[in-house]
């Protein structure tokens, strides 16, 4: 799936779009690490377009927010509807996933 | 890598063929590209096929004494469908051409031979038969790749329990349809001291042999965890840092696991991660059982699970499923959800655990119609009922 994604200053803006699930997970996955530079200093994940996302899609995000610690960048999702929203507090992401509700407030908050 | 030579049968009776084969080709020979075989009559050419099993191509004249090369088509896939052959025929014979080709000649080339156009047709045989067995290969690497996907599927199916636990005043009844790529749904109900029972719904994440395994052990290490430990927090907690040891795949599962006293009617719960279950009262209304603000195990490595503990009422049924069940989806690419499920049970609040499990898969089912599944649908219901007397 085609990510679009800005960089401003060293924070890197990612979109995911429609949704993602197990037949595109893997694309999510091998997209989003094509977009990580090394020296970003944060990736913020706009899911603001996003309706849905299944456990194999938590699961990359899980990835790629591991894969961030270890480089010492730091991450946050933002503009998650209340459907997504509800799938990260139900499985508990939240409490690992810095969530904010607009790019603006994660980016004030980095 | 390097390649076995090219094996190529040459069938001809004229005796000048041999030496002037060996000649032409000669520099394929030197560099281990070809190695040429030599047979006089159709006969010698299946002896020879039959004690050879290398020969990758026949290369075979039409007129020859005892069996011709016509007839030696027809026999050659008898031996090996894999072999391609190239017929030599005189100049313009086309009727003699067109039945080698309709008995499955690949090529042929014509008399007086031209060398150079011979070599080209043998490369070009050579090339599809390679292709051809590349195909093959891959075909059969997908047969192995769906032979371990049935057997993680029969895997997945064994390990769930079909006969429940049950008291006088309390039933258990739990299904799971997979989907048709492995998931990794499962559901489990333990006996445990003092008749308590234990019972566990759980969804791991993503799907196919890994998710597989990764159920496998996960449910191994809940029912020992499930006997050791009596607070299903300090179960969880257990679990989740047992399957954090070593997991660097972002695999995960999402687990709801309670412990069901009969004497009181308690069920004492903890929830990593997983879909709250539903308490249908004897109405038929329902209620959301409370998050304990757990998260998925395998997530983070260290973890305490809060607990929290509801009393059944008579007539009462806690209702665990996966989100196979909410997260269904019609032809409009609408989503089940959890007010349609709630609404099942709202207009005939089921009789017991069985009912309600065949309630809702029948209103799944209903909302889907000829999608095909996409994920393992699980449903388990413990119902405390007036004591059979």
């Amino acid at each position: 799936m085609p990510i679009e994604s800005v960089r401003e200053g060293g924070t890197l803006i990612a979109r995911a779009e429609a949704r993602i699930d197990g037949a595109n997970a893997k694309a999510f996955q091998d997209e989003l690490e094509s977009v990580i530079e090394r020296d970003d200093q944060a990736v913020i994940l706009d899911l603001e377009n996003l309706f849905y996302i299944s456990s194999a899609g938590l699961r990359v995000i899980l990835l790629t927010a591991k894969a961030l610690q270890r480089q010492e960048t730091e991450f946050a999702v933002c503009g998650l509807s209340d459907s997504v929203k509800e799938i990260f507090q139900i499985s508990g992401f939240d409490k690992i996933i810095p969530m904010h509700a607009t790019v603006d407030d994660a980016k004030k908050a980095l | 890598m390097t390649e076995r030579p090219s094996r190529i049968l040459v069938v001809d009776d004229e005796p000048d063929v041999q030496p002037l084969f060996s000649q032409r080709m000669r520099r394929d020979i030197r560099a281990g590209r070809l190695e040429l075989v030599f047979a006089q009559n159709g006969v010698e050419a299946l002896e020879v096929l039959n004690r050879d099993p290398d020969i990758d191509m026949v290369v075979t004249d039409i007129n020859m004494p005892q069996m011709d090369g016509l007839t030696l088509l027809e026999h050659i896939p008898n031996v090996d469908s894999d072999i391609r052959a190239i017929i030599i025929s005189a100049y313009g014979d086309m009727k003699n051409i067109r039945t080698a080709m309709n008995r499955g000649a690949f090529d042929f080339v014509t008399k007086p031979l031209d060398f150079d156009d011979l070599r080209v047709t043998i490369d070009r045989t050579l090339n599809h038969l390679k292709e051809w067995r590349d195909a093959l290969a891959s075909r059969d690497q997908l047969v192995a790749l769906q032979n371990e996907l049935d057997i993680a599927h029969q895997m997945q199916q064994s390990i769930l329990p079909t006969q429940f636990a049950k008291g006088d005043d309390w039933e258990i009844y739990a299904s799971m349809e997979p989907a048709r790529n492995v998931g990794g749904d499962f559901y489990d109900v333990v006996p445990l001291e003092n008749g308590h029972v234990g019972i566990t719904i759980a969804d791991v994440s993503d799907k196919g042999v890994p998710s597989a395994l990764f159920m496998m052990s996960t449910r191994t290490m809940l029912r020992g965890a499930a006997i050791g430990l009596s607070h299903p927090g300090q179960v969880l907690e257990e679990v989740n840092s047992l399957l954090q040891e070593g997991n660097d795949t972002g695999m995960f599962v999402t687990v709801f696991y309670g412990v069901y006293n009969p004497h009181n009617g308690e069920l004492t719960y903890a929830n990593g991660g997983h879909n709250p279950p539903l308490i249908v009262h004897p109405d038929g209304s329902s209620t959301i059982l409370p998050m304990t603000g757990g998260i998925a195990l395998g997530v983070v490595p260290e973890f305490e699970f809060s607990e929290a503990t509801v009393r059944l009422s008579l007539g009462e049924t806690a209702f665990l499923y996966t989100d196979g069940v909410t997260e269904a989806v019609n032809t409009d690419g609408e989503f089940f959800g959890l007010e349609r499920l709630q609404d099942i049970f709202a207009g005939s609040p089921p009789e017991g655990p069985r009912e309600a499990n065949d309630a809702a898969f029948a209103a799944v089912h209903s909302f889907t119609g000829e999608l095909p599944q996409t994920d393992d649908i699980t449903c388990l219901a413990l119902s405390r009922k007036e004591r059979a007397s």
